[in-house]
């Protein structure tokens, strides 16, 4: 793979997603209003559940506040690039579009994956950030190397299952065309990631932990933040994270053998 | 003598295609058991095409032009045969097979529909490898074969259609492919527009000796582009030869209109022993064989009293069109 061609083309991505959103101001400006509204309404949401017990599944409020800014920032990635490539995979098979993608020179997961940007995502993924440092306050966290480290490692391996599961279930577009359901059930389930882990029954833990992993999206790094993670369970994180990644690589290999193309 | 660029041996394809009976009853069904059957839609073709030709796929809707092409740039696997084009093997859609190879869809598009087209030809050159003076000579060129110029800066959903298909085409054409695949590139285009791509495909095709196969159901593509043709049936290849035999085949007989100087030479000419299609007073139609016009008129002006004479070749679209129903031609 040339890295510089794959750069150069990923710059050339940012210049024409940047470019085609700036077209619609307005749309921009009213992303960025929703982004601010959604976390306040979601702080609001979560103050109401921690109202009259300090506790949920062990955390307190300012704890959770953790979850919800990993939460928020994941969002905000999603926002920014999954949502705008991913969904569109399905509208490319739909279409038959397609087939300009697969008959370029580069590599078409790569392609698709990357090729818009929203940037109003990016006001959710500062704001996410910005909540992080202030629980980091709160909390008084130390904030040294190795704990920077597995908090860089434990978000970065949350990104990488996320994208993988949105992508899985894209790819099944192939030979169901229609996926539209199944990637806003994907979207609720990481709602639900805006919770402790132990705040539900061990049940939900199970399939949140093995069926849909969304507890280590955002469980596993906010226990980071809190010094509560266990090394295992980083591990665990890191390898489900691997796994992931090449089972939707060849998944979409694999997928592409039975692209027909749409009828023209 | 030009190799062959395309070889194409035994193609076959099938598709698992469902079907459903119609009403609600039909509708549950086929929601709970669908019912799956494999349709063979390309059946045993064989075929090769040379460096610089430029081939026109004929055909019905549903014949299986588009699936052809589809097989030959790579997009669909092959079910059963061989394909080489350009000496790989498509379907692997090898890095350099691409830059090899382009594919232009007359009813898709790939430019980027809220930017002006000139953002996109430069996305383009950075997938192609270009570095940024190339790229810009390339699309100099280009624009200036295609006579676009202001075009490449307004934004694409503001263009009209044939401005359109010519930034689809440079968009397509920047990395200066050996071979072009079309697929009814003239869809749409007012006749003017048409005329203008026309002209330009086969300017490209002389400058860069490109091989182009092409299939449009605009017989004037076909009839100013191709100097041959392959007839699609059903999946099968039921013609491949000079367009030029196919129409002498399929029409081998011209029409003459005679205008006599009066009523008895026309009379008189009607009952010399020519197949007449009709007489209406002084004027009389001929339908005379291809291979004997020459020495029939001879005698017709020898003979007769004639005033005036026109020759007409029979519709092209109607000889073309009992191509698309018919499935052998055997020439």
């Amino acid at each position: 793979m040339n890295l510089r061609k794959y750069l150069k083309v990923y710059k050339k991505f940012i210049h024409t997603s940047l470019a085609s959103e700036f077209e619609y101001k307005t749309n921009i400006l009213i992303d960025l209003i929703t982004a601010i509204l959604s976390l306040i309404g979601s702080i609001f949401l979560l103050s109401i559940f921690f109202h009259n017990n300090g506790y949920i599944g062990g955390w307190t409020f300012e704890q959770a506040l953790i979850i919800q800014g990993i939460y928020t920032i994941l969002n905000g990635i999603t926002n920014t690039w999954f949502n705008p490539n991913l969904t569109e995979i399905v509208k490319h098979i739909r279409e038959g579009t397609l087939d300009f993608v697969l008959l370029k020179p580069i590599d078409s997961q790569f392609f698709i994956s990357f090729k818009k940007i929203n940037p109003s995502g990016f006001l959710e993924i500062l704001l996410g950030f910005f909540l992080l440092f202030f629980c980091i306050r709160i909390n008084q966290i130390n904030m040294n190397l190795s704990f920077l480290t597995l908090s860089l490692i434990t978000i970065s391996c949350s990104i990488c299952i996320l994208y993988s599961l949105w992508f899985f279930i894209s790819t099944t577009t192939i030979w169901f065309v229609k996926t539209w359901n199944a990637i806003e059930v994907l979207r609720s389930f990481l709602y639900i990631g805006r919770f402790p882990l132990n705040s539900f029954s061990f049940s939900l833990r199970v399939f949140f932990s093995i069926i849909i992993p969304i507890a280590f999206i955002t469980t596993i790094p906010s226990e980071v933040f809190l010094g509560l993670s266990q090394f295992w369970k980083i591990l665990l994180e890191v390898i489900v994270a691997i796994v992931f990644l090449i089972t939707s690589r060849r998944f979409w290999l694999f997928a592409l053998k039975f692209y027909s193309s749409a009828s023209s | 003598m030009a190799q062959n660029i395309i070889d194409v041996r035994n193609l076959s394809k099938s598709f698992d295609i469902s079907s459903k009976e119609p009403g609600l009853k039909g509708t549950i069904k086929h929601f709970f058991r669908r019912q799956t059957k494999s349709l063979k839609v390309i059946k045993d073709i064989s075929f090769e095409i040379k460096a610089g030709e430029i081939v026109g796929f004929l055909g019905a809707n549903g014949a299986g032009k588009t699936t052809i092409l589809k097989m030959l740039c790579g997009l669909i696997y092959p079910s059963e045969g061989s394909i080489l084009v350009s000496g790989y093997l498509p379907f692997r859609r090898k890095e350099n097979f691409l830059k090899n190879i382009t594919l232009i869809m007359g009813q898709k598009q790939q430019l980027i529909w809220d930017l002006p087209p000139i953002e996109s030809f430069y996305l383009n050159a950075s997938i192609y490898d270009l570095n940024n003076v190339e790229a810009k000579r390339r699309i100099k060129k280009l624009s200036e074969m295609l006579e676009i110029d202001e075009e490449l800066f307004i934004p694409v959903r503001k263009l009209s259609l044939g401005q359109r298909m010519k930034s689809e085409l440079l968009a397509a054409l920047i990395h200066e492919p050996n071979i072009l695949f079309l697929d009814e590139p003239t869809l749409g285009l007012d006749i003017n527009a048409q005329r203008n791509l026309r002209k330009f495909l086969q300017k490209y095709n002389k400058e860069t000796n490109a091989t182009i196969c092409l299939t449009s159901h605009y017989m004037k593509d076909i009839t100013s582009l191709c100097k041959r043709v392959i007839c699609v049936h059903e999946g099968a290849i039921s013609y491949d030869g000079e367009l030029d035999s196919l129409l002498k085949k399929l029409s081998p007989v011209k029409e003459i209109l005679i205008v006599c100087r009066s009523e008895e030479d026309a009379i008189k000419l009607e009952n010399s022993g020519f197949t007449v299609k009709n007489k209406i007073k002084n004027e009389i139609t001929l339908k005379i064989k291809n291979n004997s016009i020459t020495s029939s008129l001879k005698t017709i002006l020898n003979n007769f009293d004639i005033e005036d004479l026109f020759i007409n070749e029979p519709p092209i679209d109607e000889v073309i069109g009992k191509v698309l129903i018919k499935k052998d031609y055997d020439i």
